[in-house]
């Protein structure tokens, strides 16, 4: 009632009144507002940087800050693009990135189907499989060590008693072929559920009416299913899986945990690479090339990013 | 409206307890390594380690007594010269041939962790809802390539930002303090904080405000006292968010903290007894952990799609 006060006061007051009480102030005011986040912006990402763009010129090394410093132009840049070990991280990414984003996309997609049969108690359940994406990647994934264990761990145990296989005859984290699809099954444990909400988003937004026309018209369910709910959520889904790529290209903290990139280097992913480089063996100049590589490469999937984004909010 | 009661598209009876079975049939699925680290927080550090797993176990306390405590071996003598043991750690303890030495590091990590994560959400979260209300209500020139420079700061993978950020913070002393790290985490999430206020803003009516400044109040007043009220809701949604990326967070942790201001996840993986990790604690120490989070996410459950998708997707 009083709202309605409100809103016919407003639409009753002269437009003059309106535009002179909206002026300079504002103008002052919506800098003021918006001046802190700039400012924290600019110090803790654009400083950063740049700074990373300087040194990536140089032979910088953090372990030796009194050490001179000179300039070295692209080299870093030459170096990395050519070092056989940097195109294996690559691989190793892409690798991850790949399984990850088709296992969560796949299953992701039918949860979110399933669900949206609307069945009693749906809603409760979906928030249950929502759990596990909410948890931190860094203190669950290092408990996931302790259930690969060879002999006591959950997960061998469990195998074994399914296939009967000994569970003492494979290691999940310690085996070249093994270890990457440990890695896949922890973050795909985590993150489907990511995928299954938005997922359940897009089929939520179909309008029912489009589901009635096609079954007046006779078509068949399997029909409806390619024809209007796939290209329907696919926008969806699309955002999903963007979100996911960019998440899983930057994967650090789980990989650090259960492999710290091994056996070998056969998990080590962009980021445990640049750890390497940076932290381990201190080379600041070598590892803030890599790491402006790797932004460049984000930065290119965040705008097909937006674009997606755009795409879904105009339909 | 749109689903209809008895609509001919409703799933037939044998569709939805179809999918009701397998929706619950992956829903315990994945929270077996959930219930797994709960139940191995209460067993023996043997009991912990038997082959086959144990489910039925005695409980014990000696996981969170050794998540809490530092102990030290002492000889059968010497522990039998000793008063009797007054708390259940000393027991626990006693009969595993050692007395409580101290207490652990393991509350002064969690309160690192809980003070970094309030005061970067307080700091967060106060920027982004003022900068969002001046990009919501304004005309701010540039305004979608700030929002889309200050979202594509979040692209970057956090180890390229920490080499400059562990310089920086080297030079300004900042480095393992709360203030850094509140600072550090207050960047990261601020650019969700701009992005989720502002979707929530823009669904406040702007009549309220306008018919405010007709009543002769200033900008400034009408959004304390007229829009801040009205975003309750979105503003602890957002509170919540930002809390739980903090409280997760393990890359920046890992790399820029190693004493006085180290958070829990860094802390958690690292806890060992005599002869390796000690697995109950560890699982102790996650349990307690992942507590507050499983609180928040029931809490959530309504915005967590907008959360995810930085408001991109909002049902």
């Amino acid at each position: 009632m009083k709202d309605n006060l409100v809103g016919f006061a407003v639409k009753m007051a002269p437009a003059a009144v309106a535009t002179r009480l909206k002026g300079l102030s504002d103008r002052a005011l919506a800098w003021l507002f918006i001046a802190p986040t700039m400012f924290l912006l600019l110090a803790i990402n654009i400083f950063p940087l740049i700074w990373t763009i300087y040194l990536s010129f140089t032979n910088y090394r953090s372990n030796r800050p009194n050490a001179e410093v000179s300039f070295i132009g692209l080299e870093h840049y030459q170096n990395i693009l050519s070092d056989p070990d940097v195109w294996l991280a690559m691989q190793a990414t892409a690798h991850f990135v790949f399984w990850t984003l088709l296992l969560q996309t796949l299953i992701g997609f039918t949860l979110a189907w399933l669900i949206d049969r609307r069945f009693r108690g749906h809603d409760l359940w979906t928030t249950v499989i929502l759990v596990p994406m909410m948890l931190s990647p860094a203190v669950v994934g290092n408990f996931w060590v302790f259930i690969y264990q060879p002999q006591i761990g959950l997960f061998n145990y469990a195998v074994s008693f399914a296939t009967g296989i000994s569970p003492t005859a494979f290691e999940m984290l310690g085996s070249v072929q093994l270890a990457p699809w440990a890695i896949i099954i922890v973050d795909t444990w985590m993150w489907t559920p990511y995928v299954m909400l938005i997922c359940l988003a897009g089929l939520r937004s179909i309008p029912t009416y489009i589901y009635e026309a096609a079954e007046v018209d006779g078509a068949s369910k399997w029909r409806q299913f390619w024809r209007i709910t796939l290209p329907m959520a696919l926008p969806f889904i699309m955002l999903a899986v963007l979100f996911r790529g960019i998440e899983n290209f930057k994967m650090f903290d789980m990989v650090n945990l259960l492999t710290n990139g091994g056996p070998g280097s056969t998990t080590e992913v962009a980021s445990i690479t640049l750890k390497r480089e940076a932290f381990e063996k201190w080379r600041t100049g070598y590892s803030s090339a890599f790491a402006i590589i790797l932004f460049v490469t984000v930065f290119g999937l965040a705008n097909i990013y937006v674009k997606a984004l755009n795409a879904v909010k105009n339909r | 409206m749109s689903n209809v009661a008895y609509s001919i598209v409703e799933p037939s009876t044998r569709t939805k307890s179809v999918a009701a079975a397998l929706v619950i049939l992956y829903a315990l699925l994945t929270m077996v390594p959930l219930l797994w680290i709960v139940l191995t927080s209460a067993k023996s550090p043997p009991d912990s380690i038997s082959y086959p797993p144990k489910v039925v176990f005695e409980p014990s306390m000696e996981g969170y007594c050794n998540l809490f405590t530092t102990r030290s071996r002492q000889t059968e003598e010497y522990i039998q010269s000793l008063p009797p043991a007054e708390s259940t750690c000393e027991v626990i303890a006693r009969s595993r041939n050692m007395v409580v030495a101290g207490s652990s590091n393991y509350l002064p990590r969690f309160i690192n962790s809980l003070v970094i994560a309030l005061g970067s959400t307080f700091v967060s979260v106060l920027f982004g809802t003022i900068a969002a209300y001046a990009f919501s209500r304004f005309k701010v020139p540039g305004k979608d390539d700030l929002l889309f420079f200050i979202l594509s700061t979040r692209m970057m993978p956090p180890i390229a930002v920490a080499i400059p950020i562990f310089l920086m913070y080297r030079s300004l002393g900042l480095s393992d303090t709360w203030i850094g790290m509140i600072i550090l985490y207050s960047a990261v999430n601020v650019s969700l904080a701009v992005w989720l206020m502002k979707g929530f803003i823009d669904e406040i009516p702007r009549e309220y405000e306008e018919a405010a400044l007709v009543d002769g109040y200033t900008r400034l007043q009408a959004f304390i006292k007229v829009v801040l009220p009205q975003a309750v809701t979105g503003i602890v949604a957002t509170a919540i968010f930002c809390l739980i990326f903090s409280w997760n967070e393990y890359a920046f942790a890992v790399l820029l903290t190693s004493g006085t201001a180290q958070t829990a996840p860094p802390f958690i993986p690292i806890i060992i007894g005599e002869g390796g990790q000690d697995w109950p604690a560890v699982a102790a120490g996650t349990t307690l952990f992942l507590i507050p989070i499983l609180i928040f996410t029931i809490f959530l459950r309504k915005h967590l799609l907008r959360g995810i998708t930085f408001g991109a997707v909002r049902k």
